[in-house]
């Protein structure tokens, strides 16, 4: 069927703005992704999959301008012991990297475009399994057009986190970055992400994790306010495999973080989880999709968002159990904390099992501030202002709680309450 | 210390009163009971001093050591010293006892401009008093009163009296759902507290608990108002006929 007009002209409109690398491994899949997102076209208002949410200035050919915060806070994760990998306005930045070596990794760049990768394996082949049955075409556009991005692969137990800072330093910068991750069997690996990226950002991660492969991923997204972020994590697990993910977003005028997981290899174990705080012109999208494909696996995504003056939050969650996929144990759970009238929480929980013993639960939920618990906290001398912050936390905790590391948790908790504090002035 | 003139109190959502001119003073170092039936308005008299939401003052004053307490925030009034151990304890998901009680602890020093307390100094006292109230470790750690039993939400409340160590207590039937032993440890807790410098309002309906902790004054509420006010002997009567004979006499 031909793309009606409007999505053509849309498409190649964006498509002229960008410039395709040229050679190496990546070329094929790059060329074969540019003829997959002709096809398809990029998300319109009127899609289904973007009902919630508007994708125009993620897909219209210039970036809106975003001004950069001003901040003297350091940013977060600055205690881990960790390899960093910065990116300013989605440039790789030599200097302020750390050398990309460590015991059992190996780091390439896929703007370091040699003839023979291993990564040629994976590069948009798991995106491109990500397509069906819902279309994607942001990270289509992604894989065609990604000017650069990690390739990591993890051959035993990492020693440390790497982490990928992004910076944004220029008001109209457009980033597309593109990162490949392959956990080998038995090997494991905590991979951080922060910043704001870009005035606007499409990243695009793609995880193989073969069996007994651990991958825990913790992300805080930047707070500069006007900043855009698509980003997509397409992932697939191996037997007995792991792979934990917790995004925090605070700011950003909007967001879309999709998180397409396949289980493929039976006793595996894949958590999403994200918390969020919003206030005024933020709009903030989780889309996940998890596909039981496999024999006695558990799958977790836990969002919570807190949203306030206006606030939109949206959470799309799937869980697909296919035949066959018996024991499978889903769990999904999605809320929000509105602290006004004005804020607004779009759910859209979908279970589709075509297995008989499996357990799976939805549940999803909009509320206000508990006033019993406030007037409680209060009436023991904590002013109105720390008890919402004290059960606003609170409220996070179960997405928060899914990080495994406790010192993540603690950063992460410690960023939730600085924003908070500063809400209060 | 706290001294209650003609309080009016209606409900703001209905038109409704429920305090119909209470008159009730305590002296510092003394133990008032009160005692009446159910829905006479007991609760509501501790909900309407430690500032709760939902009631509208129509008339009467309410001052702790000569100052208007119901003009306060309830943050106000429990730094000024207020304490209401709830009849019903809140449960609180996701934010840990430790954590709620030093952040009350500190919150109600600041507001009196008096030194935060350090956290090793925190962890020896909360140990020590938790102790005491046989509170375990385990139930420091959990989130507020979630999971606790009845009577352990009740202990829960005496520990959280313990470490603010207020000048006016207020217990709303903390002996309701509590074991003989747990209403002797809770019993002890208060009488630890028992002060020159410090008042105490005890709801209950049993004389039980007034066998632990003597008070020295009784009252009776019905229908709003205090009717009647004695001395310990009040109680026992209360225990041995019941309410009809008071409400009769006074009527
Ligand atoms: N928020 C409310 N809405 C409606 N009625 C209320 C409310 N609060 C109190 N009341 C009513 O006011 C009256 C007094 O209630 P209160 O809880 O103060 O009684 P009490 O003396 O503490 O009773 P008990 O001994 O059963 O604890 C009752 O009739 C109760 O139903
Ligand atoms: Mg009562």
């Amino acid at each position: 069927m031909a793309l009606p007009q409007i999505k053509q002209d849309a498409m190649e409109a964006r498509i002229a703005a960008l410039v395709m690398p040229q050679g190496g491994w990546a070329q094929a899949a790059r060329e074969d992704a540019l003829g997959r997102v002709r096809a398809m076209g990029l998300p319109g208002a009127r899609d289904e999959y973007w009902k919630y949410t508007r994708p125009d200035t993620l897909v219209q050919p210039d970036a809106p301008n975003a001004a950069l915060l001003e901040t003297d806070e350091t940013p977060v994760f600055g205690e881990v012991d960790r390899l960093k990998i910065v990116f300013v306005d989605g440039v790789f930045s030599a200097a302020d990297s750390d050398d990309l070596a460590m015991e059992h990794v190996t780091i390439d760049r896929l703007a370091d475009a040699s003839d023979i990768h291993w990564a040629k394996d994976v590069y948009g082949v798991l995106e491109a399994r990500g397509q069906t049955p819902v279309q994607r075409p942001l990270a289509t556009l992604n894989t065609a057009f990604a000017t650069d991005g990690v390739l990591i692969h993890v051959t035993g137990k990492a020693p440390k986190p790497i982490s990928l800072i992004y910076r944004h330093e220029s008001e109209a910068s457009d980033a597309i970055l593109h990162h490949v991750v392959k956990i080998d069997s038995g090997a494991e690996l905590t991979l951080l992400e922060n910043g704001p990226a870009a005035a606007r950002f499409n990243k695009c991660m793609e995880v193989e994790i073969a069996d007994g492969g651990t991958f825990h991923h913790v992300r805080a997204q930047g707070r500069d306010h006007e900043r855009r972020a698509a980003t997509a994590i397409f992932a697939r697990l191996g037997e007995e495999s792991v792979f934990k993910s917790f995004t925090l977003t605070a700011n950003g005028v909007l967001t879309r973080n999709e998180c397409v997981i396949e289980l493929t290899g039976d006793n595996a174990v894949a958590h999403v989880a994200g918390a969020c705080v919003g206030d005024g012109d933020f709009h903030h999208d989780d889309t996940v999709f998890i596909t039981h494909d496999a024999l006695n696996c558990e799958s977790r995504q836990v969002f919570k968002k807190v949203l306030r003056n206006g606030a939109t939050g949206v959470f799309q969650g799937k869980i697909l159990v296919k035949e066959g996929a018996q024991k499978t144990d889903g769990y999904q759970i999605s809320q929000s904390l509105l602290l006004d009238e004005d804020s607004q929480f779009l759910a859209k929980p979908e279970l589709e099992i075509y297995a008989d013993d499996v357990a799976c639960s939805h549940g999803s939920t909009s509320g206000a501030i508990d006033e019993e618990g406030l007037f409680y906290l209060r009436s023991r001398g904590i002013e109105e202002g720390p008890a919402t912050d004290l059960l606003t936390i609170a409220f996070l905790a179960e997405a928060v709680m899914e990080i495994e590391d406790e010192s993540l948790q603690d950063e992460i908790n410690g960023r939730v309450e600085a924003w908070l504090s500063r809400r209060r002035g | 210390m706290l001294e209650i003139k003609n309080l009016h109190v209606s409900l703001e959502e209905e038109d409704k009163q429920i305090l119909k001119g209470v008159n009730l003073t305590v002296e510092a170092g003394k133990v008032h009971a009160i005692m009446g039936p159910n829905g006479s308005g007991k609760s509501t008299l501790s909900y309407v001093l430690s500032g709760r939401d939902g009631y509208e003052v129509t008339d009467g004053t309410a001052t702790l050591e000569g100052e208007d307490i119901l003009e306060m925030e309830p943050e106000e009034r429990a730094a000024a010293g207020i304490f209401l151990a709830f009849q019903y304890p809140v449960e609180i998901p996701g934010v840990g006892n430790m954590t709620f009680l030093r952040t009350a602890v500190n919150a109600q020093r600041k507001a009196r401009g008096e030194e935060e307390m350090s956290a090793s100094e925190f962890l020896k006292v909360v140990r020590e008093k938790a102790k005491e109230l046989k509170i375990d470790a385990d139930m420091l750690k959990r989130p507020v009163n979630v999971g606790f039993s009845g009577g352990e939400k009740k202990r829960n409340e005496i520990l959280q009296m313990a470490m603010l160590e207020p000048k006016m207590c207020i217990l709303d039937e903390t002996d309701s759902g509590l074991d003989v032993d747990a209403m002797k440890l809770v019993a002890d807790g208060v009488n630890a507290l028992r002060d020159e410098g410090r008042g105490f309002l005890v709801i209950t309906h049993y004389q039980r608990l007034l066998d632990h902790i003597k008070p020295d004054v009784v009252h009776i509420m019905a229908d709003g108002r205090i009717v009647k006010t004695g001395g310990p002997e009040l109680a026992l009567e209360v225990e041995h006929n019941g309410y009809a004979d008071i409400l009769a006499e006074v009527a």
